[in-house]
Formats: structure tokens, C-alpha cells, sequence
């Protein structure tokens, strides 16, 4: 058999960080979607994922695909104790940001700002890099990220400290831990098997409003 | 063959039943439960596909490696000798020093953030290494060491390198999912072993504190 990656000479990859609403094209064929099993549906978790090539292409291996799914939404969407859900965007903005996934940092930039309420500090994140200088919890989460993120791996006593000082507790500093190292899952897959691509509808001007209100969410 | 850990990750970070972490995990019931099943299925797949356990273990040896946390590293090269292959395992410890290097760098498509564009290694096995492991699994590790440093230069060249090996499409998104589930599994595992550090000096030093301000209390000082 003799199978081969797909390309997209017409798409013109967005190549800046932005909070704007970007869609993701796979460079290999994803799973049929009209010979989905119940093994295939359960990997997907929920049913509308079958509607994305990402999780489409993620189903060939159908168990790795459920149980990442459910980590993930545990990771982020499990705000008993802990972390508030923003921070944990914002660890995954971070991490996003250093390993340089353009498309997990915008999903995950909106989601940040739509938590926080704070666009403007989380478009500086985007614009800046890692090194911007936001407040001193947020910056103790997104040093913490970054050097998670780091190969050989920089986090320790000196970001523990730090989260410390911002006021987390060991719980919410798990949260941070759990919300970085899964996004050093999740960028790796996104960057390596496919390409984003821009907006659906281009927003006027150059405001960075909140993606929830972006034209391409209302379509 | 020894049994597998009822939880790999508390396993590597030395996390004991019963202990303030092993309480605080509790609090992500799911994510705990489902990191042991992201694990299980990609090492003891109930469905094998047709990626090898050798193939699983050397990739896994290999990233683990590349992290340099040695308490993970020996804990995949350790299943790998089991499979019987020392040899192997000899080549992919050799291959791991010469991957060594430090990430994440990479490019990024050019434009406003092409200023950031970091330099680093293109990571290709020896000549002698690529003989003893053969051309697919060699093709495995230097996909794996993109994926591990520089995930941002991946390309569909990258992918069509792996399907000239002998990668399926389906074999390249388990290779995948293998190295980037690592690349979360060692980042828990650094993370709380740091927290349990930093927890222990901080509990050695109130236990300090306590004894002192009795001490001062008695009026011993």
C-alpha cells in the first residue's frame, strides 16, 4: 500500500501568534469518517469531534486518542479546588508560545482572555514572547511553563518558589505542572501533522478583540 | 518480566500511597487514571497495530534520554533489555549522546517572528547505528528527536521520510502520540519530584523553626 502526505499549496499559513480563530489542515489523510467503529467513536469521546481532521487522523489509533481526550479535559476543565481555568490557559498560552505552536496558542489565547477578562495582557504574551512582563503571578505561571517546557527539562525549586510567593498553593502549583506538561503533548501533534490556517473571515483593522466575538465563531 | 506499575507516574516521581501528593493527584481523578491509560496504550496496546513493543521501547529509551531524567530513562531502557535486545538498547544509549542538545529552537514560517528563528541540530543516526537498527526505526528516532527539540520544523517532508521507511499513516500518529505523550509524562514526573523537593526543605526547615522558637520559648538561649 502505498500511501503518501497531503499537501495544500493554496493555504497561506498565518504567521503570527494571534488570539484570532484559525482552522488546521492534517498533511496525512485522516480516518474515514464513514467507517468510524464504536472503538473509533469512543476514542473521539465526543461525537462532534468527528467533524475535525485532527481528531479524525488522531482516531487511527483510537485508545491513545480517548484517553489523552480525557486527561486534557480533566487537566483544564476540572476546577474543583485548584487553579482557576484562566491560569491554566495561560499555562498553556505560555507553553504554546515557547514551543512555537501558532494554532494551540490561539485556541488557547481566546480561551485565556474569555477566563481573565485580561486580552490586552495575553496579546502582549502572543506579541512579546514569554519574557513580557505582566504581574508577578503571572509571570511566576508563565516562567514555570517555560521552563517546563525546556529540553532538558529547567523547572525547580527557584519556579516553585516563585508560584509560591504569587500565592499557589502545591495543588494549584499540580495544575500548573499538569496544564504545561499536557500542552508539550498537544503542541507536538498539532505542529507535526498538519498546518494552520487563517481566518475564515478577515477582521478589519488590527483589533484583538476577544476571539469569542470573532467573525469566524458566529459563522 | 516485571509487572507493570499501577501507576507509572507515581512510580517515577516516587510518589508513596497515602503521601500529601498522592492526595493532591486525587483532586484530577481522571487525568491520573487516564495518564496510566494514555500509557498502557501506547506500551501494551489491547489492539497491537503495527508498531513493535521493540519499536515502542527504543523510541521510548531514546526520548527519555533526550530528557536526561534518568530515573524515566531507566525505567523504558530497562523493559527494552527485557525484550532481550542488549545490543539495541547499547545503540540507542549511543544514539541519545549523540542527539544531546538543548530545545525547544526551530523556524518559524517567515514573518514578524522569524527574529526568534533559533539554530539548532538536524539530527541524522550514524551510518553504523542506522545498520543495527535498520532504516525504519532509525527514521523513528530522528522523527522522534524533531518532535523532542524542535517541534516547529516539522514538515510534511518529515512525515514522507517516515512513510518511505516503512511507516503507515496510521504507525506515524502512534509513533507520534508515543514521543509527544513522553514529552507530558516526563514533564509530570520532573514536576512533582521538584515539588516533593522543594516540599521536604520547606518541611525540614518549619520542623527547624519549631524546635528553635521552643527553644527560645524555654529561654535556653
Amino acid at each position: 500500500m502505498t500511501e503518501t502526505t497531503l499537501s495544500h499549496p493554496d493555504n497561506r499559513e498565518p504567521v503570527a501568534f494571534t488570539q484570532d480563530e484559525l482552522g488546521w489542515l492534517p498533511w496525512l489523510e485522516p480516518f474515514p469518517a464513514d467507517q468510524l467503529t464504536e472503538r473509533h467513536w469512543a476514542g473521539l469521546v465526543d461525537a462532534s469531534r468527528a467533524k475535525s481532521p485532527y481528531f479524525l487522523l488522531l482516531a487511527r489509533d483510537p485508545d491513545v486518542l480517548q484517553a489523552r481526550t480525557k486527561t486534557d479535559k480533566d487537566i483544564f476543565y476540572n476546577t474543583a479546588n485548584g487553579l482557576p481555568r484562566a491560569e491554566r490557559e495561560l499555562a498553556a498560552t505560555a507553553t504554546s508560545r515557547s514551543n512555537g505552536c501558532i494554532f494551540c496558542a490561539s485556541v488557547h489565547s481566546r480561551f485565556a482572555t474569555q477566563y481573565s477578562k485580561r486580552g490586552a495582557d495575553i496579546q502582549r504574551l502572543l506579541d512579546e514572547g514569554v519574557e513580557a512582563d505582566i504581574d508577578p503571578r503571572w509571570n511566576a505561571i508563565v516562567e514555570a511553563s517555560v521552563a517546563l517546557t525546556d529540553t532538558p527539562i529547567a523547572f525547580g525549586g527557584r519556579q516553585i518558589e516563585a508560584l509560591r510567593a504569587a500565592g499557589l498553593d502545591d495543588g494549584e502549583i499540580i495544575d500548573v505542572i499538569n496544564g504545561a506538561s499536557f500542552f508539550n503533548w498537544a503542541n507536538r501533534l498539532m505542529l507535526s501533522l498538519g498546518e494552520p490556517t487563517p481566518p475564515a473571515v478577515k477582521q478589519e483593522g488590527g483589533d484583538k478583540t476577544p476571539a469569542t466575538s470573532s467573525p469566524a465563531s458566529r459563522r | 518480566m516485571s509487572t507493570t506499575p499501577t501507576d507509572v507516574i507515581d512510580h517515577l516521581a516516587g510518589i508513596r500511597p497515602g503521601s500529601s501528593l498522592d492526595r493532591l493527584r486525587d483532586q484530577r481523578p481522571q487525568a491520573r487514571e487516564n495518564a496510566q491509560k494514555s500509557y498502557l496504550a501506547l506500551f501494551e496496546p489491547e489492539v497491537p497495530g503495527t508498531v513493535t513493543p521493540l519499536e515502542r521501547y527504543a523510541l521510548a529509551t531514546f526520548v527519555a534520554g533526550l530528557h536526561r531524567q534518568p530515573h524515566v530513562g531507566d525505567f523504558y531502557s530497562a523493559a527494552l533489555e527485557r525484550l532481550g535486545h542488549p545490543r539495541l538498547t547499547e545503540v540507542v544509549v549511543s544514539e541519545i549522546a549523540r542527539g544531546a542538545t538543548e530545545g525547544p529552537y526551530g523556524r518559524y514560517p517567515a514573518g514578524p517572528h522569524s527574529v526568534e528563528d533559533k539554530d539548532g541540530p538536524s539530527y541524522r543516526v550514524s551510518a553504523d547505528s542506522r545498520e543495527s537498527l535498520g532504516a525504519r526505526l532509525a527514521a523513528g528516532l530522528e522523527h522522534a528527536h524533531l518532535l523532542v527539540f524542535h517541534p516547529r520544523d516539522a514538515s510534511p517532508a518529515a512525515l514522507q521520510g517516515l512513510l518511505d521507511a516503512g511507516w503507515s499513516t496510521t504507525d506515524i500518529v502512534t509513533l507520534s502520540q508515543l514521543v509527544a505523550f513522553l514529552s507530558f509524562q516526563i514533564r509530570v514526573v520532573a514536576g512533582l519530584r521538584a515539588l516533593a523537593g522543594a516540599s521536604a526543605v520547606e518541611s525540614t526547615d518549619t520542623e527547624y523553626t519549631q524546635i528553635f522558637t521552643g527553644v527560645l520559648a524555654s529561654g535556653a538561649v
